[in-house]
């Protein structure tokens, strides 16, 4: 098994951010298999096989969006910024642009650190349990 | 700036980081409901109530309305106040490693014995049932004898399967139950601790705040508590001598399966 996900020693880094980099790689492991599915799915003539692979699909969007809403939630920052971008009609770029501005501006104006909120960050302690 | 008012504290970053890392490493340990129950949130200092999706008819509505009032379960704030002397900041910044954080740490157990106490005990004065009042089985004393806690625990489990509840089952000791576990060894010296573990096949945990112990199902959505704001520092006031801080969370609790946990008394 590799430690890919780990830019800097994991043995630096703090167990909130382990978990945080685990989980965006589980984010992008997720987004890959998206499109390797829509790809197989594109040249499979097998009318059965392809609703296979379309369930299969499915599983992965859901997962992507259960990876997605937990670094959401450990990051108010993002979470703000995808608030101006997520479900929205009209031109994304557009929405993007604006959602990074304010969020932004917002966090620094009130003295928020940019990486993340105040909080101790220990939540749900289950896996920690000796 | 959010309602802590750390900016406002005469505390450096690195200040911060050292209080911040001391109460994670204080309170981890002692949050055994948060490695037991079922955790969503944080959803932030503005979430002030969770839904419980019921309804209480209003009896004094308009003619040909029928009305419905929503029920809801209030969060509650809690709060354990904290001083560091201004002294012990300066020697942090220097790089002293003894940094003396006592009134912290005692602040940090206090507001897990009062997490663990409204899960497993119940807190009447904020609408929280806890895992042990709510329980319908009967309870099972402990008893003096600690080499007899494999029977008890079993039994609870028996109590529990019985129920139809299927594992994995944790176990939360309160700390004289978690100090006799772990001072005994049972006939060849195999550990009582290790031996429990077996029975429950799931975590077990010290949860100071409980007196005896509680066997619950882990997980599947029976015992749910919410957090509003997460464990966070924030600040009060200062003057030339020290700063004087609190410890804060915001959570909400409720068993929705009863009959998933059985007590054992002290």
């Amino acid at each position: 098994m590799g430690f890919d996900q780990y830019h800097e020693p994991p043995a630096e880094l703090p167990d909130r951010t382990r978990t945080f980099a685990r989980l965006c790689a589980s984010l992008t492991e997720e987004a890959e298999a998206i499109g390797w599915y829509e790809q197989r799915m594109a040249v499979e003539p097998d009318r059965d096989a392809q609703a296979i692979m379309r369930d299969a699909q499915g599983e992965e969007f859901k997962h992507f969006c259960m990876d997605l809403e937990f670094l959401l939630r450990r990051t108010p920052l993002w979470r703000e910024i995808a608030e101006g971008i997520l479900f929205t009609e009209g031109d994304i770029v557009e929405h993007g642009e604006e959602a990074e501005e304010e969020a932004v501006e917002d966090e620094a104006s009130r003295g928020v650190p940019v990486s993340g909120s105040e909080s101790l960050g220990i939540g749900d302690l289950r896996e920690a349990t000796s | 700036m959010s309602h802590l008012l750390r900016e406002q504290a005469p505390i450096t970053e690195a200040g911060w980081n050292l209080l911040d890392d001391e109460a994670r490493e204080r309170l981890a340990p002692a949050l055994a409901a948060r490695k037991l129950v079922d955790f969503s949130g944080p959803r932030g200092w503005g979430h002030s109530a969770t839904n419980l999706g019921r309804v209480e008819s209003v009896g004094d509505s308009p003619d040909g309305i029928d009305a419905a009032q929503r029920r809801v379960l209030p969060l509650v704030e809690v709060r354990a106040p904290f001083s560091v002397a201004r002294t012990e900041l300066a020697d942090a910044d220097r790089g002293a490693e003894d940094v003396e954080l006592e009134e912290l740490d005692q602040a940090a157990h206090r507001l897990a014995v009062a997490e663990n106490a409204a899960v497993f005990n119940g807190w009447g004065a904020v609408g929280i049932k806890g895992i042990a009042e709510s329980s319908p089985h009967d309870p099972i004393a402990l008893g003096e004898d600690c080499e007899r806690y494999p029977r008890h625990v079993a039994k609870a489990v028996d109590a529990l399967r019985g129920a139809g509840i299927d594992g994995p089952y944790g176990l939360a000791l309160g700390p004289e139950a978690h100090t006799n576990v772990l001072e005994t060894s049972q006939h060849g010296g195999y550990p009582l601790l290790e031996h429990l573990r077996e029975i429950v096949g799931g975590p077990l945990t010290w949860a100071p705040g409980v007196e005896g112990a509680v066997v619950l199902r882990v997980g599947g959505g029976h015992f749910l508590f919410e957090s509003g704001e997460d464990l966070s520092i924030g600040y009060l006031d200062h003057d030339v001598d020290t700063v004087r801080l609190y410890l804060e969370e915001t959570f909400s609790f409720r068993v929705a399966t009863p009959e998933a946990a059985v007590a054992l008394t002290p």
